[in-house]
């Protein structure tokens, strides 16, 4: 209901605001003997921003204090032994009132104070909720009217809205970045936390992954040594990828150059599809067909290969990057200019060669980030891993035997009952904070990549 | 219906031009014969084509074209836009076979032997008719790797210093070699685009091919890196057989001995360029070297 009315507010006034703003402007300019310098709709743009921006500051200031001024308020409403009471218990009273006040009910039976707190919580909630649609649609009245009141024939409302609209797409580039760094820094905060538990080089170079249990914690947390948990990362990245280069780059290059218009109207979405399915069915099919099926192979042939092993979970992971190869990989070829393939094939070069020393070698730079997307993606994927590479974190080089990797870990720890003060599950931010550095360095070394071919190329 | 028999070529000459610029007021032009004027003393033919016609898809783009390329000698392409100028260019080394959809009947024989047999070997073919194009493309590799190319898929050098001999040469030729002699192994794509063409030049020269088929080869050009390469095709020509497409008069009359004139798909008239340019058959001919359509 609350969403609803904020968004009519905002509705009605960009309407009547834009309405205005248009109006104004063709009343003034045809009592105006000055040609206007911006046509009426830039007017109706201003008035609507200037009407618009103020109101949703409002909003948003709600948005961002409403909370604490909620809570010191209900604060202020209960008895002070029990604001003075330990802070679990605290807590417990605070959830109590919240669903009081919802309409909610609560379990079990409730303190006549928590009753009145709910009650007095709702109506201060329905007031100051009121209060602010109408603070907010009275400040975007007053823009509305201030700007109004500007429209005259030589105001540059086109420039204006230029800037307005710069300053917005700069704070919506802004947001995303704040998250970024929001998230990289509290990733790092918690893992630093962990590592005053668990010293970093128990952490980076230890061999032995064991993690106790958070019940039994008596002191001994375990070990949490990352080697065997990288180490199989790496293994199942590098099966992955060795699915999914060759298949992948060579699926590009056959739909990029040989294959008829019409094969290729066909094949590429088809390709595309694989893309599409999600990959907790990856690992479903590696684990129930794919799993069985390497096994009995290894039986036939004498090699023991678990059914979930790094290898199963390595193919599955490797066939879900193909589309994702080759799909980058084929736009970038076909973005080679003619010119180079008519020059090649001019000089009498087949195909193939000039595929080879011609092509790929322009294609290069694209494609080498192309790879190294399709690694970091291989480094994040949790779901084909938990379900197919048998969780055994133990630093075994058979990639025929089970392993275990980062992302899987992460989930581990994570799932179940946590209690985020203890190593056993703040070990997640240090190893999501190890995968996320990962991927960076791939990402960084890529642009690298790209960059220094470029230069060469151009 | 104005090309549907021989004799209506005198009634040609009278046809206004604004007639023959309008492709949809003319008759398919079938039938039609090419004015023909021979060299005062004939040269050996190198390329001879019979009745080429080339479709794309359904649409047909050049109609029975028939020509003698000479030996060692400049034979320019000239005609509007969209005539098909290059796409006869482009049938003489089967360039046309990249091009999905693309067609073409007829016979071309370079020393008598068929292009089109089914048994000829392209990629031998078009080691022996070598392409320049309108737009210089070097590969994305050194100067050297660049002249280097084709030798090596044609496995042209047995040892590293011949390589590195041919590619000296080729440079040399494409007068090329002073400028670059200090850079061999810096990217092609760093130079000028006058020494890019000249560079497309050298790298097409170096496996020594019998034919050298240039398509407005200058179009991208200022005048001074015209002129440079007009000089050039001008000292090749001692050594090669060469077709070049142009939309410059002026360049077809200072570097060709012969002139073809295309139109709408058709040779309309062919002959010594002195000839073509000074007292042309064709009415068409004229106008068009005049500039009076195109
Ligand atoms: N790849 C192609 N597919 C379809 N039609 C084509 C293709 N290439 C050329 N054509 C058509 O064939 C005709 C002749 O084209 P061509 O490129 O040979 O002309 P041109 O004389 O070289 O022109 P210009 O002087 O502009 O280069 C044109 O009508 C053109 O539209
Ligand atoms: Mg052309």
């Amino acid at each position: 209901m609350n969403s609803l009315v904020v968004a009519a507010l905002l509705l009605v006034l960009l309407a009547v605001s834009y309405q205005v703003g248009l109006s104004r402007s063709r009343a003034v300019a045809t009592g105006s003997t000055l040609k206007m310098h911006s046509r009426p709709n830039y007017h109706g743009m201003m008035v609507a921003l200037w009407c618009l921006i103020p109101a949703a500051l409002i909003l948003l200031a709600w948005l961002f204090f409403g909370d604490n001024i909620e809570r010191s308020y209900t604060l202020s409403l209960l008895p002070p032994e029990v604001v003075n009471s330990d802070p679990n218990q605290l807590r417990d009273v605070l959830r109590r009132v919240e669903q009081i006040s919802t309409g909610y009910g609560v379990v079990g039976d409730s303190q006549p104070y928590e009753n009145a707190a709910g009650q007095a919580l709702q109506e201060f909630r329905l007031l100051t909720f009121w209060s602010i649609v109408a603070a907010a649609a009275a400040v975007g009245i007053i823009g509305l009217l201030a700007m109004r009141a500007r429209i005259a024939p030589r105001l540059r409302a086109r420039n204006e809205f230029e800037t307005i609209i710069k300053f917005l797409l700069a704070v919506c580039s802004g947001i995303a970045i704040l998250t970024t760094v929001g998230i990289v820094a509290s990733l790092l905060r918690e893992a630093l936390r962990f590592f005053t538990f668990i010293s970093p080089i128990d952490f980076f170079f230890g061999t032995v992954w064991s993690p106790r249990f958070a019940a039994t914690a008596s002191g001994d947390y375990g070990q949490y040594g990352l080697l065997p948990l990288l180490w199989g990362t790496l293994m199942v990245a590098s099966i992955a990828m060795m699915v999914a280069i060759p298949l992948g780059l060579m699926s590009a290059i056959y739909l990029a150059e040989y294959a008829p218009r019409k094969v290729r109207a066909v094949a590429k979405p088809m390709i595309e599809i694989l893309a599409g399915i999600p990959s907790v069915i990856y690992g479903f099919f590696a684990l129930v067909t794919l799993g069985p099926a390497l096994s009995a192979l290894g039986d036939m042939i004498g090699v023991p290969i678990r059914a979930t092993s790094a290898l199963t979970a390595g193919i599955a992971m490797g066939i879900m990057i193909i589309p994702f190869v080759s799909s980058l990989s084929d736009d970038i070829i076909t973005q080679v200019p003619r010119a180079m393939r008519d020059g090649s094939l001019g000089m009498g070069a087949t195909k193939s060669e000039t595929i080879k020393r011609v092509i790929l070698p322009a294609a290069l730079p694209g494609i080498v980030g192309a790879f190294l997307l399709a690694v970091s993606k291989a480094f994040g994927e949790t779901m084909i891993v938990v379900l197919a590479a048998g969780n055994a974190p133990i630093l075994r080089f058979n990639p025929f035997d089970a392993t275990s990797t980062v992302t899987v870990s992460i989930v581990n720890q994570l799932t179940g009952d946590t209690n985020f003060a203890s190593p056993q599950s703040l070990v997640a931010f240090a190893l999501g904070l190890t995968l996320f550095v990962m991927t960076l360095g791939l990402n960084v070394i890529a642009l690298y990549v790209v960059r220094k071919y470029r230069e060469q190329y151009e | 219906m104005m090309f549907n028999a021989p004799e209506s070529q005198k009634m040609n000459t009278n046809a206004a031009p604004v007639a023959i610029a309008d492709p949809k007021k003319v008759d398919l032009p079938t039938g039609f014969k090419t004015v023909r004027t021979p060299d005062p003393e004939p040269r050996p033919v190198r390329v001879h084509a019979d009745d080429v016609c080339v479709f794309y898809g359904s649409k047909q783009a050049l109609f029975d074209v028939s020509i003698d390329i000479p030996e060692k000698a400049v034979t320019a392409f000239i005609g509007p836009s969209g005539c098909g100028k290059s796409t006869f260019l482009r049938c003489l080394n089967r360039m046309n076979d990249t091009i999905e959809g693309a067609r073409v009947e007829g016979k071309i024989t370079l020393d008598g032997e068929d292009l089109y047999d089914p048994k000829l070997d392209v990629v031998e073919l078009r080691a022996r008719i070598g392409m320049v194009f309108q737009k210089p493309n070097p590969f994305p590799k050194t100067i050297f790797e660049n002249v280097a190319y084709g030798p090596r898929i044609h496995g042209l050098a047995r040892s590293k210093t011949d390589l590195e001999q041919i590619v000296v040469e080729s440079l040399k030729k494409a007068s090329l070699f002073n400028e670059v002699k200090d850079r061999l192994h810096e990217v092609g794509t760093g130079l000028s685009g006058g020494q890019q063409q000249r560079l497309c030049i050298a790298r097409a020269i170096a496996v020594s091919p019998e034919v050298i088929l240039m398509d407005e080869p200058c179009s991208a050009l200022d005048p001074i890196a015209t002129a440079k390469i007009e000089e050039l095709i001008d000292e090749l020509r001692a050594n090669y057989t060469i077709v070049i497409v142009t939309h410059s008069m002026q360049q077809a009359a200072r570097v060709s001995q012969r002139t073809a004139f295309f139109h709408l798909g058709i040779l309309v008239e062919e002959g010594p360029t002195e000839m073509m340019f000074t007292s042309p058959a064709e009415k068409r001919t004229q106008d068009y070297i005049t500039g009076r359509f195109g």
